[in-house]
């Protein structure tokens, strides 16, 4: 039972550092970043790169893949979007201009790397596992729940303490207001696109060395859940998002625990059923803002 | 001497309508300038255009430099603040984050200036801003754009929406920094206040300027008592 609630919140907090990203892109600009799950399996394969070429060890190799992965993020945002936010397109054209993009660059990976699963250098990662009562948990998650827990306040710390952070705030309420007060809305537009490709970047890297099994596709699964994430927790809100990531890892693993075998394969409708209900009883997700709230 | 603020022949449009058709006017130093004029005149495409936030063509030069076509974040850096019709206060900000964001990274010992001017804001300034009346809301307005140090202060309309009451003190405010020395170029509907605060005004016409003079002198214009003061 702790095992599995351990899962659960390994699983969660990997969703989360995934969904933050996205709901930060989405908070500001109003876009669905489809291409949020090739940073995700780039940060992956920037974590391998770096190991089997120059055997650097693996926290130092995620520290590359955050930076490296929000420096796509920006490289991304000027290829898939900045061109059609000038010409003032519709949402619409934004979220199918980084699904082109997204697709574009899983085929390249899939090219030099294969479809399949790529393992991390034999020996690079921790092994150890703790025994805490009778239960024996992989300290290696450990590291993981606990590094994306400082990341989230990290990103928390950034958004409300820091002028930049309150920049990127002003300009996903009010660009215009914004503008008028002087934020330079180029600079925290790329400041948004890095900190969440970093974000997902790292995910990548944490859930590869949890698996240890990486491939060109291993973001997509989590697009469509970061997605209910977000919209549960609120369209855009942070820390909605993040409650919405745990909620999703617990009820996954829950359905796991509680389901019979042979009904296994209900996992995911059970968890999304319960995402589903709290949209029907909240329709603005959990710490949404009312909308309105403007005239 | 040299006009603070000159704008020559601005011409804004949206779509294929020409909004402002060479609109010109000076505004000096340490004075209040006022656009008064109808809905629609243009007088708020005017105050946009100099800050930068929709295209125009023409020359605005402030303090001798060119900054037309210049981003936002660079002409409020330069100097140029404004107030912006209805307010934009950000709403699910805490007020005095709000004020943070006039001040942009400055020390926050500078937030005293404002409370002090506004004590209001120092009551409610761990509230969300949009829980504040719309008279809070315009002093979190004008007490932000102050913090973020005006050479020139724009004023769209801070009387709109307002209370009678709260108007009074919205123009007690604004007659305030124009003792201190704050040059402001004031846009208003409402016509009588602005005249009697300004020192030179601009009477704003289908995108067009069709009369100027002093305050007093427009005040005193029939032609204006009768179309912009109700008389």
């Amino acid at each position: 039972m702790a095992e599995q609630l351990y899962n659960a919140i390994f699983v969660g907090s990997i969703y989360a550092l995934f969904a933050v990203g996205f709901a930060l892109v989405f908070s500001v600009l109003d876009i669905l970043n489809l291409a949020h799950p090739v940073v995700f399996m780039l940060g992956a394969f920037v974590a391998l790169f770096c190991m089997s070429t120059f055997g650097l060890p693996a926290g130092f190799a995620a520290v590359i893949a955050f930076l490296a992965t929000g420096a796509f993020g920006i490289f991304l945002d000027r290829i898939a979007f900045a061109p059609l936010r000038r010409r003032g397109a519709p949402p619409l054209s934004a979220m199918i201009s980084s699904l082109g993009f997204a697709i574009v660059v899983i085929r390249l990976m899939e090219l030099r790397y294969g479809p399949d699963l790529t393992s991390y250098p034999a020996g690079s990662l921790p092994q150890t596992v703790v025994q805490i009562g009778d239960a024996r948990l992989d300290a290696l998650r450990l590291v993981i729940i606990g590094l994306a827990i400082v990341l989230m306040g990290a990103l928390t710390y950034f958004v409300r303490a820091t002028q930049l952070g309150r920049d990127i705030r002003a300009l996903a309420e009010n660009p215009r207001a914004a503008r008028l007060l002087g934020v330079n809305v180029d600079r925290a537009i790329a400041s948004t696109f890095f900190i969440s490709s970093g974000f997902g970047g790292v995910a990548g890297a944490l859930l590869g060395f949890a698996y240890n099994a990486i491939y060109p596709q291993m973001g997509t699964p989590y697009e469509l859940k970061a997605f209910t994430v977000m919209v549960v927790g609120g369209m855009g809100s942070l820390p909605g998002a993040v409650l919405g990531a745990y909620i999703l890892g617990i009820g996954e693993i829950a359905a796991l625990v509680f389901l019979p075998a042979d009904l296994a394969e209900l996992r995911d409708a059970l968890a999304f059923g319960l995402l589903f209900l709290v949209l029907v009883i909240r329709p603005r997700g959990l710490l949404g803002h009312r909308v309105a709230e403007r005239a | 001497m040299t006009p603070l603020l000159e704008v020559e022949e601005l011409r804004v449009r949206y779509g294929a309508v020409e909004a402002l058709h060479g609109v010109s006017f000076a505004a000096n130093a340490g004075e209040v300038t006022a656009l008064i004029g109808a809905n629609g005149a243009g007088k708020s495409s005017t105050l946009a255009a100099i800050s930068g936030v929709i295209p125009a063509r023409g020359r605005i030069r402030f303090d001798g430099r060119d900054i037309a076509g210049a981003p936002p974040y660079a002409i409020v850096r330069a100097g140029i603040v404004q107030v912006p019709e209805g307010r934009e206060i950000l709403a699910r900000m805490t007020v005095e984050e709000n004020l943070l964001m006039g001040l942009r990274g400055r020390d926050r010992s500078e937030l005293a200036s404002a409370y002090e001017r506004f004590p209001i804001l120092r009551e409610r300034r761990a509230l969300l801003a949009g829980a504040l009346s719309g008279g809070e809301q315009q002093m979190l307005a004008i007490a932000r754009a102050l913090l973020a140090r005006p050479r020139l202060l724009l004023l769209d309309e801070p009387s709109l929406g307002l209370a009678p009451l709260i108007v009074k003190q919205v123009f007690e405010t604004l007659a305030d920094l124009k003792r201190q020395g704050v040059t402001m170029v004031l846009v208003e509907q409402n016509a009588l206040r602005a005249l009697r605060l300004a020192d030179r005004a601009y009477v704003m016409d289908l995108g067009r300027i069709v009369m100027n003079g002093t305050g007093g002198e427009l005040l005193r214009d029939e032609g204006v008592a009768r179309t912009y003061l109700g008389g």
